[in-house]
């Protein structure tokens, strides 16, 4: 780790702006980059607006996600019993059936990720451009790019759903068939990937004191 | 036309801002193999590698060739009591396709098979030039920028772990075997991920400058340095 013990110069602090697509750096007022065409924004509080608003709309259909359906089952023509199974009916069958394992695999990705995500992103959120410590920094960057990084490896319940559904189809022995609640998991992932992208991580940086209180 | 080590406060030009902190660095012309980092969180600046863009592009046309395969071969096969099913990647795909299911369809196509494709087809276009030192085809910024913005929704490697759950979801309930297209598509992914290795946005931007997309006159050439 490099890490810098003495005062550190932002763009933002020297009155210019930072292209977060390829780096160069502008005077302030420029609104878009000559060199990658990406659009400059200065890092403040603007962005959350954006960020809540994908996060209320990734939690609104994560609701729908957990009360549907994620699969229909039906075993030997529906004489074995159809059954219809929501994220956590499906965690509590793979129990049954001894496959533990599996249990929790989709437990955390299905269940404690997403929810892990909502309160990890209002959090960065609310304490985003507060003053903070250097080490406070340093993690609060860590939760960002652990969440940005997860975000998308939560698509992998809607992509298990539509490879059953395509593959077990076996006409009278057994068939599974996606239900509504896929579709919703997609947008709430969606949205939530959205969310995490709107968040500006320079302003992490923000709050920090120009100088560090020991000089 | 900068020179290298001289900066200037007021219209920043010959400095870097750091994407995720926005801690300011003096511009340098690295060597292939060094690695540039941010003071303050660590961040990947720049990492340029000696002979990258030939690898980027055999790397992209590689996944080109295994995604045709992916696509027209079988995915996976099932059977059990005598009844079987096999299906293929547009097969997976098409699952969703019943009713108002249907938009995660094309989701569901762009994110696994769609994306990669034109990320590798938008890395090759805007590379091919590059290696050859020739100047960049018109409209290269805007492709490499797509490029970058379509990484995150790429998702085939996803694709392929779901696979393996599902395969243990339905292990115990009947026989299944492989395809052609699920080896093509684990290729896929390790070609996918040697292919990002490689590409170090930095360096890729300075190279399209420096090969004459006209922009703003700061570039660095290397022959300055000399």
């Amino acid at each position: 780790m490099s890490t810098h013990d003495g005062p550190i110069l932002t763009a933002h602090r020297a009155g210019l702006v930072g292209c977060r697509s390829c780096g160069r750096v502008w005077p302030e007022g420029e609104a878009i980059c000559q060199r990658c065409g990406a659009e400059l924004l200065p890092p403040d509080r603007r962005c959350l607006n954006a960020v809540w608003a994908w996060l209320v709309a990734g939690f609104i259909f994560y609701i729908p996600a957990n009360m549907f359906p994620m699969l229909k089952t039906s075993t030997l023509g529906g004489i074995k019993g159809s059954s219809e199974s929501t994220i956590l009916g499906g965690v509590v069958d793979l129990m049954h059936y001894g496959n533990y394992g599996v249990a929790a695999i989709v437990f955390i990705a299905s269940i404690i990720v997403p929810i892990a995500k909502f309160v990890s992103i209002s959090w960065l959120a609310l304490v985003a451009g507060r003053p903070a410590t250097v080490s406070a920094a340093h993690k609060r960057l860590h939760l960002y790019e652990v969440v940005e990084f997860i975000g998308r490896w939560s698509m992998i319940d809607v992509f298990v759903v539509a490879i059953l559904s395509a593959l077990v189809q076996l006409g009278f022995v057994a068939s599974i068939h996606p239900g509504p609640a896929a579709v919703s998991f997609a947008l709430s992932v969606a949205f939530t990937m959205l969310s995490a992208q709107s968040f500006d991580p320079r302003l992490i940086w923000r709050g920090l004191p120009l100088r560090s209180r020991k000089d | 036309m900068q020179s290298e080590g001289t900066y200037d406060l007021t219209t920043g030009a010959g400095l870097i801002a750091c994407p995720r902190c926005d801690a300011l660095h003096i511009e340098r012309e690295l060597e292939p193999g060094e690695t540039a980092r941010c003071i303050r969180c660590n961040t990947v600046l720049a990492s340029p590698r000696a002979g990258a863009f030939t690898r980027i592009i055999a790397l992209s046309f590689t996944s080109l060739v295994l995604m045709v395969g992916a696509v027209f071969f079988p995915f996976l096969e099932i059977s059990r009591m005598g009844f079987g099913n096999q299906t293929s990647l547009f097969g997976v795909a098409l699952a969703f396709s019943h009713g108002w299911l249907m938009p995660l369809t094309v989701a569901l196509l762009g994110s696994i098979i769609g994306l990669p494709v034109l990320r590798a087809v938008l890395l090759v276009y805007t590379l091919w030039p590059l290696s050859r030192r020739r100047p960049p085809y018109a409209h290269a910024v805007p492709a490499f920028r797509l490029s970058e913005a379509l990484r995150p929704w790429s998702m085939a490697e996803i694709f392929v772990i779901g696979t393996a759950l599902a395969l243990v979801k339905v292990g115990g309930l009947a026989n299944i075997s492989f395809g052609p297209a699920f080896w093509a598509f684990c290729g896929l992914i390790v070609v996918n991920a040697a292919s990002n290795a490689f590409t170090s946005a930095a360096t890729i931007w300075d190279a399209i400058e420096d090969a004459g997309v006209a922009t703003d006159g700061r570039e660095m050439t290397p022959e300055i340095r000399a």
